[in-house]
């Protein structure tokens, strides 16, 4: 199974790289950003069959070091 | 008194850390990430500057589920010394010893040059050779400084006299423009500006050789009745 884990900065933690593209998008012309927050996406391929404990492995992946929940948080999606 | 000097794959300030601590009259042991025990009776493990496992995933976030690091959590929770600094500040906060993490800088730019410190504790055996409130320079280089943590853990770090360093111009953006802290029980010291590089009247300022002359000066008497 592959498990596709994204990471983001939780709210209200400053995300200077996020500031960053959104001050380039606005001086190249695009009008209406008005946020921009940057993550990761990390893909694993797991031997697991089953769904659900890719799942389990993947989010204990997450807690162990994947994430730094001090500041972020994740959202593990099971694809196939 | 005894000092383990931890390695890296990445790490680049662990020979300046050796010279600063031997300088100081510490013993040290520099000792490989892969190594699963410190040597015996380490009064002080050190965490040196770098870019451990090259930044990846997160500054700081490989070394700290290294072989060696339990053996390095196991000292901390006997009541051992240790000082993280820079990619070590990022370790330690990474394992947890220290509460909080560090960010990209508020202005984006990797930032070296020398900065200007106070010294927001004297209470513990790293600051206890400064002044109170003292104004102090060191070399800071680092892209990843800026100090967050939340509203209950920097209200702690205040009101327990935690808060080592503050910047004196808050060149990263850290949060109330901390530096460097200290433990709960002030042994473990993490900081992004680099005493070690500031401990030889031969490259210019000696202000970080104070750092490891007060840690020698407070480990001296513990190491003798160990």
């Amino acid at each position: 199974m592959k498990a596709r884990v994204h990471i983001m900065l939780k709210d209200g933690v400053l995300d200077p790289q996020g500031e960053a593209v959104a001050a380039a998008l606005g001086s190249l012309g695009f009008d209406g950003v008005e946020g921009v927050r940057q993550g990761k996406i990390i893909e694993i391929d797991l031997a697991a069959s089953d769904p659900q404990t890719a799942r389990d492995a993947a989010e204990r992946m997450c807690e162990s070091l994947l994430a730094n929940t001090v500041i972020e948080t994740y959202s593990v999606e099971i694809v196939g | 008194m005894k000092a383990a000097v931890l390695v890296f794959p990445g790490s680049n300030c662990d020979r300046d850390l050796a010279v600063a601590l031997r300088a100081a009259g510490f013993d040290v042991t520099m000792v490989w990430h892969k190594d699963t025990a410190l040597p015996a009776d380490i009064d002080l493990v050190a965490v040196p500057g770098g870019f451990s496992f090259g930044d990846y995933l997160r500054c700081g976030a490989i070394a700290a589920r290294a072989l060696i690091v339990p053996a390095l959590v196991d000292h901390v929770r006997k009541g051992g010394y240790a000082i993280g600094i820079c990619n070590g500040f990022q370790v330690l906060l990474e394992t947890g010893l220290l509460p909080g993490a560090l960010m990209r800088n508020a202005g984006l730019k990797f930032i070296c040059r020398d900065v200007s410190l106070t010294v927001a504790t004297t209470d513990s055996a790293f600051t206890a050779g400064y002044s109170s409130c003292e104004e102090i320079e060191l070399p800071v280089a680092h892209h990843d400084g800026n100090y967050r943590a939340d509203a209950e853990v920097l209200a702690a770090l205040w009101s327990e006299d935690r808060v080592a360093f503050t910047y004196g111009d808050n060149i990263n953006g850290s949060a109330d423009a901390i530096a460097g802290i200290l433990s709960t029980n002030r042994r473990v010291l993490g900081m992004m500006p680099h005493p070690e590089r500031a401990a030889d009247p031969a490259l210019g300022r000696t202000d970080g050789g104070r750092l490891f002359a007060s840690l020698a000066a407070g480990l001296a008497p513990e190491a003798a009745t160990a």
